[in-house]
């Protein structure tokens, strides 16, 4: 008994397996990763494969590693980069907002429901999150384009006589932002609400507060934390999000995902595009700690 | 206050068997980060006796009790038991069941899979699973609902299966957290009195926890009583009820009255405390050794020991003029508050034992009087 | 009266039209035999019909449904690991850095995780000689990654709901904690284990931004077939491909939606029938009890 105990004590206990297979793995693919961005966005774009410099050189038994901030440099001498994050700073930050004048009615709503319904609005509210952001943004291309449903609807009531350009502007791309992540603003606002006593609302009523007043003053502010984990779902992935602007947006529209697909795919200039990626990372560090924090204490029960 | 009667008939008696203790507890401390749960606790408990752990929350019973069933490990001390030492063994060794405040019955198997669980986890053979199993079943009335899930049966029901669960595997020693926790008031009662029957007939050490005195003394032989992780006292019912050793203890258990003095006169046989509430000494049948400096003590006299009466008191010392400020009507008795000349006010329970007689009433002027040997001084 | 149609009810309502119109008109339009897209000439399926001589985008979606079902694994598997760990174990060393790694990939731009996963694979290539083609399995990586991040927020909202003490129990009654967690744990949380095979799933079958950047060549998944396609403008056949997904994902929800129904449904029955029982039992035996 007391053998097979000591044995058991000195194998690698259950605990530091479980610790860490998972641990490995995103450190390996999720870590490690932007410390291989970061070296690269030091390095320069080179005819290759793969098709930048290395910034170390290991020359007579000496390490040098040469830095090259030409990249960053560059990103601020071209006006282009500048515009494309605060486009998508801009973009993202509206939509936001309107995600969440849209979606918390409608969490409100669906929180207040009964439980039978309750799964049914859940429901519907979840499965557009699975179908493809691809197809529901090509959806809305049918929809918005010059010969599409919207201006023949619109021109066939006699609004207007000449069809309307709103595919290809930015006017496409906030209600594209809209439509697709709506449901990552509902989702968590739902959680959170729905987890309030309805008796505060009543306690509320019953010391004269107006229903206006009551939501106000109790349910908004109990819900903050569900409120910030919707906007970082929404805002943050939508600061570089390249499916909409790509399919939605025009010439006007310039938005940072974009900007890096295109340095890496079509100029093949893979330290700049790293060096995008850092700066964007860069902007999203404090709002996505703030989502962490938010999300580990939702995760741990403490909230 | 009801007590079962085998347990209060144990008490009576005094054990006549020997005691063998069976779990010894060696100045176990327990922090959790800088909060100190358990603060240097020793007890023992002895072979075949139910001991409750009694206390608020916060007092370190449940986490006593999860140190005893191996969940938590002290930060000091050691546990033994029957002389070996456990602390440091992991639950799933030790020869140690609980029931769980919740039940915490796995929702995904049959009565009878609860109950065969432990049982498969020693590895014993299926035939003698089987027995054990409808063996459990019979001690607990619960034969016709073996292949109920738990989300099928009612509260006092899964309360049985608990039990039957956690005794299966006959440990040496059975926990209860809060048996009755997770019970309505009227179950209640009646599951107290059949808990204490089928472990008596098992013959299991049994260590409760509870927050409720009423289900401590019912079910209890010994209890201790647990406060901000130390233990106040350690004692049977009767000794915590009618001897407690310090304020703590009786304003915890039952009402009190409590009268603050100075002793005046202090002899082997009988001493005299002078309290600004009363115009009259109390007198105490037996020395009260205080130290030269601080004469000061407090008297302590249960509701129902302070009598009422409307005519005056013939004797010298242990009585008060009052005038009667609220009676509440309890059914089996009414309880008077009495305000003193001093102001304070004392509670008295006066039997309702005819159906209407003659009472004082609201601001009536009455006596308040007590036996010599009625109440208890207290030094801290 | 007053409650139905509050304003929060109104929202809700439009929102579900502002959500499904797109797509409905999108299945409507994709049954239109007209090649003209806005022109309506009368319903067909040729545009499905088409669908099945497209033997790339057949292969398409044969590698996606390939990838979506490994990644469900490995992704189930991963996340309930790391839900564990932010559920049950308490203290431990990085445990900060633990949960920051877990949910990040939750809101990190996918551009940014895709560019940065390729930048590692060609590392490791260099390093390594691994991976010496990018396909399948640096697909799969990719998916894995943020998948096990919906993973572990969904399950860890499950463990966290469950009560501790049904673990203890089982540890008390002599069960080492693998096995508890086996016999005990997994069981209980199967639905929610299940829910994140789906998403991981569909997350997997969705993807294109990380597929693109991870992919190599001849590995084309569905979405990339679909977006250089649709990049060009709206198809008919394109319409038909994306009804289809549409479709498949809605029947996968309802058939889910009405299993849990079916089964909560019968949870229900079986609690009010013991209710009855229990009512019953005890007016019998008040009476035998206090004989004894």
């Amino acid at each position: 008994m007391n053998i097979s105990r000591s044995i058991s004590r000195r194998m690698p206990k259950g605990r530091h397996v479980v610790i860490g297979i998972p641990f490995i793995w995103l450190f390996l693919f999720f870590l490690l990763p932007f410390i291989i961005v970061m070296k690269i966005s030091f390095a320069e774009a080179d005819v290759a494969i793969p098709p930048y410099t290395e910034i170390y050189t290991w020359a007579e038994g000496q390490l040098s590693i040469i830095l090259n901030l030409g990249n960053y440099i560059f990103l601020t001498e071209d006006e282009l980069y500048l515009a494309a994050y605060l486009g998508s700073l801009k973009m993202a930050f509206i939509s936001t907002l309107i995600c969440l004048l849209i979606g918390y009615p409608m969490a409100y709503a669906i929180a207040r429901a009964n439980k039978e319904m309750q799964t049914v609005y859940l429901l519907l509210v979840m499965m557009p999150t699975w179908t493809a952001i691809l197809i529901r943004v090509y959806a809305w291309m049918g929809i918005l384009s010059n010969n599409g449903i919207l201006n023949g609807f619109l021109m066939s009531i006699g609004v207007i006589s000449e069809p309307l350009q709103i595919l290809n502007t930015n006017f496409a791309v906030y209600i594209g932002i809209v439509y697709s992540y709506l449901p990552f603003m509902i989702l968590p606002l739902f959680a959170n609400l729905v987890k309030h006593d309805h008796s505060l609302l009543e306690a509320a009523s019953d010391l004269g507060s107006s229903t206006f007043n009551s939501f106000w003053k109790i349910t908004v502010p109990l819900s903050k934390n569900g409120i910030i984990a919707g906007c970082m779902l929404v805002f943050i992935p939508a600061v570089g999000e390249f499916v909409i602007p790509e399919l939605l947006g025009g010439p006007e529209t310039l938005m940072i995902g974009k900007v890096l697909w295109q340095e890496f795919f079509n100029n093949r200039d893979w330290p700049v595009a790293s060096a995008l990626a850092v700066v964007m990372l860069a902007l999203l560090i404090v709002p996505i700690i703030l989502f962490n924090r938010n999300q580990a204490k939702e995760m741990e029960g403490r909230a | 206050m009801a007590v079962a009667s085998s347990t209060y008939k144990r008490v009576l008696e005094g054990d006549q068997q020997p005691k063998e203790v069976l779990v010894k507890i060696e100045r176990v401390t327990k922090k959790f980060d800088e909060t100190v749960a358990v603060d240097d606790v020793s007890l023992t408990i002895n072979k075949g006796e139910i001991f409750a752990l009694l206390g608020g929350s916060g007092s370190g019973k449940s986490t006593l009790l999860r140190m005893l069933a191996g969940f938590e490990r002290p930060t000091e001390g050691r546990i033994y038991l029957d002389g070996e030492d456990i602390t440091d063994m992991p639950p799933y060794e030790r020869p140690i069941n609980m029931m769980f405040q919740s039940y915490a019955l796995f929702p995904h198997m049959t009565v009878a899979e609860n109950i065969a669980f432990g049982l498969k986890q020693d590895k014993m053979p299926k035939a003698d699973i089987e027995t054990r199993v409808a063996e459990m079943l019979k001690l607990v009335h619960m034969t016709q609902y073996a292949k109920r899930k738990p989300h099928q049966l009612s509260g006092g029901q899964r309360q049985r299966v608990a039990l039957a669960r956690s005794l299966a595997k006959s440990p040496k020693l059975l926990l209860l957290d809060e048996p009755m926790g997770a019970l309505d008031k009227k179950l209640r009662s009646e599951m107290q009195l059949e808990l204490v029957e089928i472990i008596e007939r098992v013959g299991v050490t049994c260590v409760m926890v509870t927050h409720d005195q009423e289900e401590a003394m019912t079910m209890a032989q010994r209890i201790a009583i647990m406060h901000l992780g130390w233990i106040a006292q350690i004692g049977s019912p009767i000794d915590i009820y009618e001897t407690p050793t310090s304020r703590l203890v009786c304003e915890f258990i039952g009402n009190v009255n409590l009268f603050e003095g100075q002793v005046v006169e202090d002899h082997e046989a009988h001493a005299l405390i002078d309290s600004p509430d009363l115009e009259r000494n109390i007198f105490v049948g037996h020395g009260v050794s205080t130290s030269v400096q601080d004469k000061s003590i407090t008297y302590a006299i249960r509701p129902e020991k302070l009598l009422v009466t409307t005519e005056q008191p013939s004797f010298e010392y242990n009585w008060s003029r009052g005038t009667v400020h609220d009676i509440a009507y309890l059914g089996g008795h009414s309880v008077f508050h009495v305000q003193l000349p001093s102001g304070k006010i004392v509670q008295s329970f006066v039997a309702n034992a005819e159906r209407r007689g003659a009472r004082p009433t609201w601001d009536d002027q009455v006596f308040v009087w007590w036996e010599d040997d009625s109440g208890v001084a207290l030094r801290s | 009266m007053n409650k139905r149609f509050s304003f929060s009810n109104i929202m809700l309502w439009l929102g579900f039209l502002f959500i499904y119109l797109p797509m409905v008109i999108l299945v409507i339009y994709s049954f239109n035999s007209s090649r003209l897209v806005t022109v309506w000439g009368g319903w067909s399926v040729k545009w499905y019909v088409g669908l099945l001589d497209n033997t790339q985008l057949i292969n398409a979606v044969l590698r996606s449904l390939e990838i979506a079902f490994y990644t469900a694994i490995s992704a189930v598997i991963l996340g309930t690991m790391a839900a564990f760990v932010l559920t049950r174990v308490t203290r431990f060393k990085g445990r900060t850095m633990f949960g920051g790694l877990v949910t990040a990939p939750l809101v990190m731009p996918e551009v940014i995780t895709g560019l940065s996963l390729l930048l590692l694979f060609v590392a490791m290539a260099q390093l390594l000689g691994w991976p010496s083609e990018r396909g399948i399995a640096t697909i799969w990586i990719a998916h894995t990654t943020f998948c096990t991040a919906y993973v572990a927020v969904v399950v860890s909202s499950r463990l966290r709901e469950l009560d501790l003490s049904i673990e203890e129990a089982a540890m008390d009654l002599g069960a080492r904690p693998l096995k508890v967690f086996c016999l005990i744990t997994i069981p209980m949380i199967a639905p929610s284990l299940a829910a994140g095979a789906m998403m991981s799933f569909a997350l997997s079958l969705d993807d294109l931004v990380l597929a693109s950047f991870v992919s190599g060549p001849g590995s084309t998944t569905l979405p990339m077939e679909v977006f250089s396609a649709v990049r060009l403008g709206v198809k008919p056949e394109i319409n038909a491909i994306a009804s289809l997904i549409l479709l498949s994902v809605s029947l996968v929800t309802f058939i889910a939606w009405a299993l849990t129904r079916r089964a909560e449904n019968a949870r229900k029955k079986a609690i009010q029938q013991a209710v009855d029982e229990g009512a019953k039992a005890t007016w019998q035996q008040a009476p035998s009890s206090a004989k004894s």
